[in-house]
């Protein structure tokens, strides 16, 4: 991986409690990562670990209350998107960096017309003019892949499937040529084919127009064919990251070779039953003490137990940029692995 | 769209006849007798002569058909003389009421642009309290503001109008002295002084009815407002760059109006029907007076085209909360 390009984003020790009546669910602990330019960061976990949270906590999508940003930097362009005026960050979203969610059939607005929607940033962070805007608007689900554009920007997104919505988001996502596109499951909605015309679609755009994106996913077979980096989340917090060839080889923190044990496999022998990791996530009510993993863990310890692993560099790399793992075990080496 | 509307116009049609029969056998098979207002000194051959002369002697059916007749062709023949000074009416027999022996029409005439003023002015200032207090109660729930609507809604529903009209009387009209306390059907707006004693003994009756429709329908607007802010549309809104402003008042309230809208064209109705009540105690002489007035004189021609007036207006306003439902929601087509 090279290093030295300065990353489009780079977040620091991003904290997000939600506030609730039964007390904080401590959901984003000390959260940091970087993105450089061009570059395709997967985020992997389970449903609550943090994944989603973590990526709307930086353009403060989350509605607050509950949520609250407690610390954290979140650096893009040298500018903290954090400490920003709510107008400064509004010159942010849609302009600088795009969102795409999960769910295309509810995030369009209804009663409005596909070209209303996706002309709407053009509008307001680009200054153009209706007829501009228009233009542009076609150019862009062009680019998308919706066919017969100029006649699809007047219906409205009951008109348009499931997947012809997502290209949609993805358009307005893209629409003002931002830095960072961040995709939260932009696939798990849509049924298998579709998802492959979608992620066919990303790596397509992302190579015309180059810029960064942070893809989360729960599917790690996504990740393989899509990333350049993975960061897996657990808990609200980083528990490994690596180039992703690296993390399929040599995956260290026990929860990411869980994960990878998890996917079906068609070759082989016949399994009688799909892998699970047994248990379930934990429910984050107060400051993580010890490691969050620990009770589904087959390697737990007396370390375990006693504190909450720091992220360490197993390749001499600093944080972030080569492979690290927030564990207590050591994994053993490759060769060792193969002979167990 | 237009097909659509076309349609059920056509339906309507049978729909009213069914209604009209209802009212009409409702009205005449109650108990009571229009010769209850005859006084007592009038010698009995005349009282049956005048019954007969009323037409109260004849069948039902064939009543029925008449005023049938009276009603969609001979009325609406009068209304086309009274405007173009024509003369196709002439020497038709129109609907006369029992108690004061005119055309039923002819005092609804009278009677309803008191109604419409006074009434239709208190719904629109209802909905145009209600729609903001609405808005942004459900934008900042449980704040001090939204606290305050909910208050405010409750008293409008709870309190019923006789004792806001009779608190507003005494704190504006006898204490204060702003208003007059009676409303006064022959003022004349001619002028821009008139016109504000218009205002004045208006303000009132508007007053009282119009918290009465507020307290309703900001709380549907509320809970509109309310189930489409957490929809996903608006955090794609936002994530785009957009204002609050223009998530609120665009992306969210056009969504939020498409119930509310409905609400409110059912309303409509009910201006016309006017507000009993808030009329007799401002001694508004409204339709409202009027009706009760006549169920109390046994004025069936009057009762029974009143009632289907009111039928036919629900009716319409059905049909027309129908269509605005339609060109509110891309998603409702009805072709």
């Amino acid at each position: 991986m090279a290093e030295p390009a300065a990353p489009v984003l780079e977040v620091r020790g991003l904290k997000t409690v939600f506030r609730t009546r039964g007390g904080e669910i401590h959901a984003v602990n000390d959260v940091s990562f970087h993105l450089e330019p061009g570059e395709l960061l997967g985020v992997v976990g389970e449903s609550g670990s943090g994944k989603s949270v973590t990526m709307m906590s930086l353009l403060r999508l989350l509605p607050s209350p509950p949520a609250d940003i407690r610390s954290g930097q979140a650096l893009l362009g040298g500018r903290d998107l954090l400490a920003m005026s709510d107008e400064e960050l509004r010159a942010v979203r849609g302009a600088k960096v795009g969102f795409v969610f999960q769910d295309p059939m509810t995030s369009l607005n209804p009663v409005f017309t596909l070209g209303n929607q996706v002309m709407e940033p053009l509008i307001k962070h680009m200054g153009m003019n209706r007829a501009q805007a228009e233009a542009r608007a076609i150019e862009l689900l062009e680019l998308v892949g919706i066919p017969d554009a100029k006649r699809r920007l007047y219906q409205y997104p009951h008109q348009f499937s499931g997947g012809m919505r997502q290209r949609v988001m993805i358009a307005i996502a893209l629409a003002c040529d931002p830095d960072v596109l961040i995709a939260d499951e932009p696939t798990t909605a849509l049924d298998v084919t579709i998802q492959a015309q979608i992620l066919e679609l990303v790596k397509e755009l992302r190579r015309k127009l180059g810029m960064a994106i942070v893809w989360i996913t729960h599917d790690l077979g996504v990740i393989a064919g899509i990333a350049d980096r993975v960061m897996v989340m657990y808990g609200g917090q980083v528990v490994e990251q690596a180039p992703v060839r690296e993390l399929f080889a040599n995956p260290q923190h026990p929860y990411t070779r869980a994960l990878l044990k998890t996917i079906p496999r068609i070759t082989g022998a016949r399994e009688s039953r799909l892998k699970v990791i047994e248990g379930q996530p934990p429910i984050l009510v107060e400051p993580l003490k010890a490691c969050p993993f620990r009770a589904r863990c087959e390697y737990r310890h007396a370390a375990c137990d006693e504190a909450n692993p720091a992220r360490r560099a197993i390749d001499g790399a600093k944080i972030g940029h080569g492979h690290d793992v927030a564990c207590h075990w050591q994994a053993p080496a490759k060769a060792e692995m193969a002979n167990a | 769209m237009l097909t659509f509307a076309l349609r059920r116009l056509l339906v309507a049609i049978p729909t009213l006849l069914l209604i009209s029969l209802v009212i009409f056998l409702l009205v005449d098979l109650a108990p009571g007798s229009p010769a209850s207002e005859i006084p007592l000194t009038v010698p009995p051959e005349v009282r049956a002569k005048i019954l007969e002369a009323l037409g109260v002697n004849e069948p039902i059916h064939v009543r029925y058909v008449l005023w049938l007749k009276q009603f969609f062709w001979i009325e609406p023949l009068n209304g086309i003389d009274a405007i173009f000074g024509t003369s196709y009416a002439e020497g038709e027999q129109r609907i006369i009421s029992y108690q004061s022996r005119s055309p039923v029409f002819g005092i609804i005439g009278e009677r309803l642009p008191q109604t419409l003023t006074v009434i239709g002015t208190a719904y629109l200032v209802g909905v145009l309290i209600a729609l903001p207090i609405g808005i942004y109660s459900a934008y900042r729930q449980y704040s001090l503001f939204d606290q305050a609507g909910t208050i405010f809604a409750m008293i409008g529903f709870s309190v019923p109008t006789f004792f806001t009209g009779t608190l507003f009387i005494i704190i504006f009209a006898v204490w204060l002295g702003w208003f007059p306390t009676k409303y006064d059907t022959t003022l004349e707006v001619t002028d821009w002084q008139s016109f504000l004693q218009q205002l004045r003994q208006m303000a009132m009756p508007v007053m009282v009815l119009g918290l009465a429709n507020a307290a309703a329908i900001s709380r549907y607007m509320r809970s509109s407002m309310l189930e489409n802010l957490g929809q996903d549309y608006v955090r794609t809104a936002r994530a785009k760059g957009l204002s609050e402003r223009t998530v609120v008042l665009k992306h969210v309230l056009r969504n939020s109006l498409i119930p509310v809208v409905t609400v409110i064209a059912l309303g409509i109705p009910s201006i016309f029907g006017g507000a009993i009540i808030t009329e007799n105690l401002f001694g508004v002489n409204g339709i409202g007076a009027m009706l009760i007035q006549a169920i109390r004189g046994n004025d069936l021609p009057m009762v029974q085209t009143l009632a289907f007036i009111f039928a036919i207006l629900i009716v319409l306003f059905n049909l027309i909360a129908d269509i605005l439902y339609g060109l509110l929601d891309p998603r409702i087509r009805y072709d």
